[in-house]
């Protein structure tokens, strides 16, 4: 699903078409044509962007302007591996500040950066909706309850 | 043959609901047991998570909370049959957590296989639906408007008197209902846990809308920080046009409604509703000005109901029960129960549904079990990443839009978060402008501005520099930004800073950490 990286650096501009056109019938499409760009393809590349406002008769600055505005957007491949660290509130009230800087101690990563071989990502996010059972992450999709510094080490050691 | 009930609410699944769930179904296979293992949604207790529930004659009861680790003993000594063992919690229904609570919006949340609709009108579901086709339109919206119904979003604003608007609204074509799933604020999971466990009440509760107001097309904007919530929903969708509960003809009729889900992309502003619109029509989340109001001209300016989730999923149950019965709950103007969350730094989070009214103590104390971390509590923050800081002292207020109002505080989404002792609200309070600063959408500078400046000042008062001087600042800028921000979110990060200041002042008064060689140089800004 979230392919693209390493190996294969070519972006499929024609897919970008394909998955544009068949959804122009949506109401208020673009957002559902960026979702679909990037969940195929794994980011939104800066070629994709002149095709998609060509399909929606959109000008390219209306289709940046989009893309830039979410954050769930992405214009840069992924790492291998994304951990989301929340940050809301509720995680903070069980140390979710400890675990930020457990990864910038043991593995050297601030939040937005990626291991230098792109293999993981440390991002943050304001709420997962698990607030009973925090501190949480997503990782790669996946939610995870009660995060403690082990099993962060466990789940970004490997990868790293 | 047995059956267990596994939940597959994400937050199960986040402390290894999944796994557990193989471990019994390996189990039962090993010795050749027929087992049937249902995965349900949360019965909401979830610091009992992963709860493992079986079917007996005495009625369902339950085991948590239950690893991998337990399950070999566990189905040893008898989980099928419903044996005694050293997790046993006894008869779920009877569990004083749950037993307590006025589970209306959320009573078929854990009971029901969220994507069986066999399972769904076998409680019930659909009797709202069946009755309001039979029922005019402006029926419908006085039963509501009886009701007593209010937003559960945050706002609290009747909806009777919402879908009456969007009912009188003139359209040349299409009328809409939206959902607002996009729960955003820090401390709420009710919707994703609704969506998660009855998608059906959910997709019943719009389409009465629709049927109420002449809307004939939906959708559910769901936060893509809820990917299991959006799995659900489609499924969900997909199967109930099937059924003929969707699409052309509902139930035999000559109504008609389309519903589909659309999924956020990580911007916490979109779930304020006319940002929303602006996202589903795909473009950047920026708040617009009201007037209009959506609910005459909101998607693509087409006339818009937009509720949040759970309001319109008590709608079937309110319909079918008649309005008296949600009405009786409740106190003053603040009819019905609230779903409230529990959330943070306590022993036993989860999801409390009670009449309005209840206090905060008695959800913090005697639900919560106080702190996880066993120190005592200092603060709760109600109602979002918007909503007040409460101390301890303020315990006994009743939860109710009118009487939080009164405190300067909100009972908003619900949300109820607890900090314990080593919280510094200094630190909290810059937080609350550092998320504003993060998740504005720009439009309006005394938001896009202020929390930028909010932070620089919070900076310098806990650094100790010309402490006075900036708390008068301070105090100013939350003035500018509560009174010319277009919508909640300028107009109410003040709300947490605020109250930080008045019940927890002393944090901004603390020796500065660094007292050190810089500290008595002014920063130039």
């Amino acid at each position: 699903m979230k392919g693209a990286t390493g190996e294969s650096p070519v972006y499929d501009i024609e897919r970008v078409r394909v998955l544009a056109e068949e959804r122009t019938s949506l109401r208020g499409s673009l957002l559902e044509i960026l979702h679909a760009v990037q969940d195929t393809l794994g980011y939104v590349d800066e070629t994709a962007i002149p095709i998609i406002a060509d399909t929606l008769n959109l000008s390219k600055a209306e289709v940046l302007g989009v893309v830039s505005f979410y954050r769930d957007l992405r214009q840069e491949p992924p790492a291998q591996t994304v951990v989301r660290l929340c940050r809301g509130e509720a995680c903070q009230s069980v140390g979710a500040e400890r675990l930020v800087a457990r990864a910038r101690e043991r593995f050297g990563l601030d939040i937005g950066e990626s291991s230098t071989d792109g293999r993981v990502s440390l991002d943050q996010v304001f709420c997962l909706g698990n607030c009973a059972l925090g501190p949480s992450a997503m990782v790669d999709g996946r939610l995870i309850g009660r995060l403690d510094e082990a099993t962060l080490d466990v789940l970004m050691a490997p990868r790293l | 043959m047995a059956t267990v009930f596994v939940s597959m609410d994400s937050s199960a699944r986040s402390v290894g609901a999944d796994d557990v769930a193989d471990a019994i179904r390996r189990a039962a296979e090993v010795r050749d047991l027929s087992v049937t293992i249902v995965r349900n949604g949360s019965r909401g207790m979830l610091w009992l998570e992963p709860l493992v529930e079986v079917e007996t004659e005495r009625g369902r009861v339950a085991y948590g909370p239950v690893t991998i680790q337990d399950v070999e003993t566990l189905v040893d000594e008898g989980l099928f049959v419903g044996a005694d063992h050293r997790l046993s919690l006894g008869s779920t229904e009877e569990i004083p957590w749950l037993a307590r609570q006025t589970r209306y919006s959320f009573e078929l949340v854990g009971l029901i296989d969220p994507l069986s609709p066999e399972d769904y009108e076998a409680h019930g579901g659909l009797s709202g639906l069946r009755k309001a086709i039979t029922m005019q339109p402006a029926e419908i919206v006085e039963l509501v408007t009886e009701s007593g119904l209010r937003g559960r979003g945050g706002a609290g604003f009747p909806t009777g008197i919402k879908w009456e608007t969007v009912l009188a609204a003139p359209t040349e074509d299409v009328k809409f209902v939206c959902a607002n799933a996009d729960e955003g604020d820090s401390g709420t999971f009710a919707d994703r846990m609704l969506m998660e466990g009855n998608p059906f009440g959910l997709i019943e509760g719009m389409v009465i809308a629709g049927l109420a107001t002449g809307a004939t097309e939906g959708f559910v904007y769901v936060r893509s920080e809820y990917p299991d919530a959006i799995a659900t929903m489609r499924t969900a969708i997909g199967v109930a046009h099937l059924r003929g509960w969707l699409g052309l003809n509902i139930l035999g009729s000559h109504e008609r409604f389309e519903l589909s889900v659309r999924v956020g992309a990580g911007s916490y502003i979109c779930g304020e509703e006319t940002a929303m619109l602006e996202s589903l029509e795909g473009r950047r989340g920026m708040v617009r000005a009201k007037p209009p109001l959506p609910a005459h001209a909101g998607l693509f300016e087409r006339p818009t109901v937009i509720n949040n989730v759970l309001t319109l999923a008590s709608v079937p149950r309110i319909v079918a029960d008649g309005p008296s019965v949600y009405r009786s709950f409740g106190v003053g103007r603040s009819r019905g129960t609230q779903v409230f969350q529990i959330g943070g730094n306590v022993a036993r989070g989860g999801v409390v549904e009670l009449p309005f009214g209840v206090t905060l103590g008695t959800l913090v104390n005697d639900f919560g079990g106080g702190t996880r971390s066993g120190r005592p509590i200092r603060a709760v923050q109600v109602g979002g990443p918007l909503g007040a800081y409460l101390p301890v002292a303020a315990f006994d207020v009743p939860m109710d839009y009118e009487s939080f109002a009164a405190i300067d505080a909100m009972v908003g989404h619900g949300g109820v978060v607890v900090f314990d002792e080593t919280v510094d609200m200094a630190r909290q309070a810059r937080f609350a402008m550092e998320f504003c600063a993060e998740e504005s959408c720009g439009k309006c500078t005394p938001c896009r501005v202020g929390a930028v400046r909010g932070v620089e000042v919070i900076d310098r008062i806990i650094a100790g520099d010309h402490r006075e001087a900036n708390l008068v600042l301070l105090e100013d800028l939350c003035d500018l930004m509560a009174s010319g921000s277009l919508c909640a979110m300028g107009s109410l990060t003040p709300m947490p800073v605020r109250s930080a200041l008045t019940h927890f002042g002393n944090d901004f008064h603390r020796l500065p950490a660094a007292l050190r060689s810089d500290a008595s140089e002014p920063r130039s800004r």
